[in-house]
């Protein structure tokens, strides 16, 4: 299949860009060093290019009820232009994908899932349009790129007259740039202030080109998807396919925290109900004691080598220069503080659950 | 582009040989450290005095993204890792023709080195990808 390609791969690869294919899009995975990307997002700032996310609208009279049906957390708690961070389940306990919904009124809904979900999620919603309201897939209208660090606030003003700070954490507006609307919300991926920014296709090259214009004396550099991996890794933010998957459940991955058990209904309410007391494993965060870097589906242990566990992302994490992991293991095992063995090149590692997130 | 150095025997997983009478000194290509991006860690998976068989993986590099595994492309006896890696794996990116050796081999059979790729001919294979 051939690769589909954002409006900003020839600015991104004249820019140095190096490109790898991720669910069927051809996206830059770094420019020079992941290290240093990652290290410039958490002292300066930076943008991705994140076009490749979907979008799906939700739109009717019972849109809300709509959405509600569907996700694990509670949208009724939005005002319009709120954001809330949700699973969404499927009827067997595990998670379809995690998502982002945005309020725009009670009637109208914009929803942001990963990319490599979009056709999954549209047909899943689709078949559980229970309050048959209007969904849409309008992945194929929308650029995103995502501005994050300490200096994003500053940079994204240039462009707008409006001002930003009255844009609050998970809240969004619409905004006019070069007469055209963009969405622009105060989220993202790396546990920095932000923002991520929807533009129509026609027009991402030319925002691209005014945020580099506005944006490079400011420290504003393009950041690959390696980095924005690491960077939320730190923080704890689950990564669908790793921490979520279609058979890890919200509660399994710690996200109790965005499942509103005293909703009416939802998808996957019956199985969590039955789940929530006997959770036999759950997510947390592991430090490296011995040498090495645990690995996506390397495997937890106990000293004998009875397994209890796996990880399911890891890295060195490039701030705090140390290895790191989130592993679902044995609900047993999982208090801070105990020591746990991580297999990885035939060898137990010593490692111990520590405190999340990590940075 | 990735630099290829002349004189040197290089394998279709991007490993180098440098023969230094009897002796192989084995690394990644300039190439291979750019698609692995920085070296936060290596592992060594034999140790001195191991018996090593072409093909074998002898060493694991690490970046914050990816692990690679590292393949011996001649047989012999492992005599010596680059310590050098172990202060700074950094080095693998920086000098991965030079400082940034890996391991160092004693021959066993030395008409292997005839079955690798020369610089010019790697360098059309590069071309290829």
């Amino acid at each position: 299949m051939e690769l589909k390609r954002t409006p900003f791969y020839s600015l991104i690869k004249e820019m140095g860009g190096k490109f790898v294919p991720f669910a069927g899009w051809e996206m830059p995975i770094k420019f020079s060093s992941d290290v240093e990307e990652h290290k410039w997002v958490r002292s300066d700032a930076g943008v991705f290019d994140v076009s490749h996310m979907g979008e799906i609208t939700i739109k009717g009279k019972d849109a809300l009820k709509q959405v509600n049906y569907l996700i694990t957390n509670d949208a009724s708690t939005l005002k319009d232009g709120e954001i809330l961070y949700t699973p969404m389940m499927n009827h067997r306990g595990g998670t379809v994908d995690d998502l982002l919904v945005y309020r725009v009124s009670e009637e109208s809904f914009f929803l942001v899932v990963n990319a490599s979900n979009i056709d999954k999620d549209y047909e899943w919603m689709l078949n559980n349009n229970k309050y048959e309201t209007d969904i849409v897939n309008v992945s194929d209208s929308f650029a995103q790129l995502a501005v994050q660090g300490p200096n994003a606030e500053s940079i994204v003003q240039n462009l707008f007259v409006e001002n930003l700070s009255e844009i609050k954490f998970f809240n969004f507006k619409y905004l006019k740039f070069d007469n055209e609307t963009i969405l622009i919300s105060r989220t993202g991926y790396t546990g920095e202030d932000g923002f991520e920014i929807y533009i129509p296709l026609h027009i991402a090259e030319s925002f691209w080109r005014e945020l580099f214009n506005k944006g490079e004396l400011l420290g504003l550099k393009p950041i690959g998807l390696a980095a924005r991996d690491t960077l939320r890794l730190e923080k704890k933010m689950a990564l669908y396919g790793h921490e979520l998957s279609d058979t890890i459940s919200p509660l399994e991955a710690s996200l109790s925290w965005c499942v509103k058990m005293g909703k009416l209904e939802f998808v996957g309410k019956e199985y969590l109900l039955k789940q929530k007391d006997t959770l036999k494993r759950k997510l947390v965060g592991v430090e490296l004691i011995d040498k090495g870097v645990p690995r996506h589906q390397n495997e937890i242990t106990l000293e004998d080598g009875t397994p209890i566990g796996f990880v399911t992302s890891g890295t060195m994490s490039p701030s705090l220069q140390k290895p790191i992991a989130l592993v679902i293991i044995d609900s047993q095992y999982a208090k801070i503080g105990t020591e746990i063995w991580l297999k990885s090149n035939q060898k137990l590692k010593k490692a111990k659950v520590i405190k999340t997130p990590f940075l | 582009m990735s630099q290829v150095v002349d004189g040197f025997g290089y394998t279709k997983e991007h490993e180098w040989v440098k023969v230094e009478s009897g002796f192989a000194f084995v690394g990644i290509t300039d190439y291979a450290q750019g698609e692995l991006g920085e070296v936060v860690y290596a592992e060594f998976l034999k140790v001195e005095g191991d018996s090593i068989e072409k093909g074998d993986d002898f060493a694991s590099l690490e970046s914050t993204k990816s692990t690679s595994q590292v393949f011996s492309p001649v047989s012999g006896e492992v005599v010596a890792y680059n310590s050098k890696i172990e202060d700074d794996y950094e080095i693998i990116n920086s000098d991965p023709f030079g400082d940034g050796w890996i391991v160092k081999i004693k021959l066993s059979e030395p008409s292997q080195i005839g079955q690798l790729m020369g610089a010019t001919e790697y360098k059309a294979f590069l071309d290829t990808l």
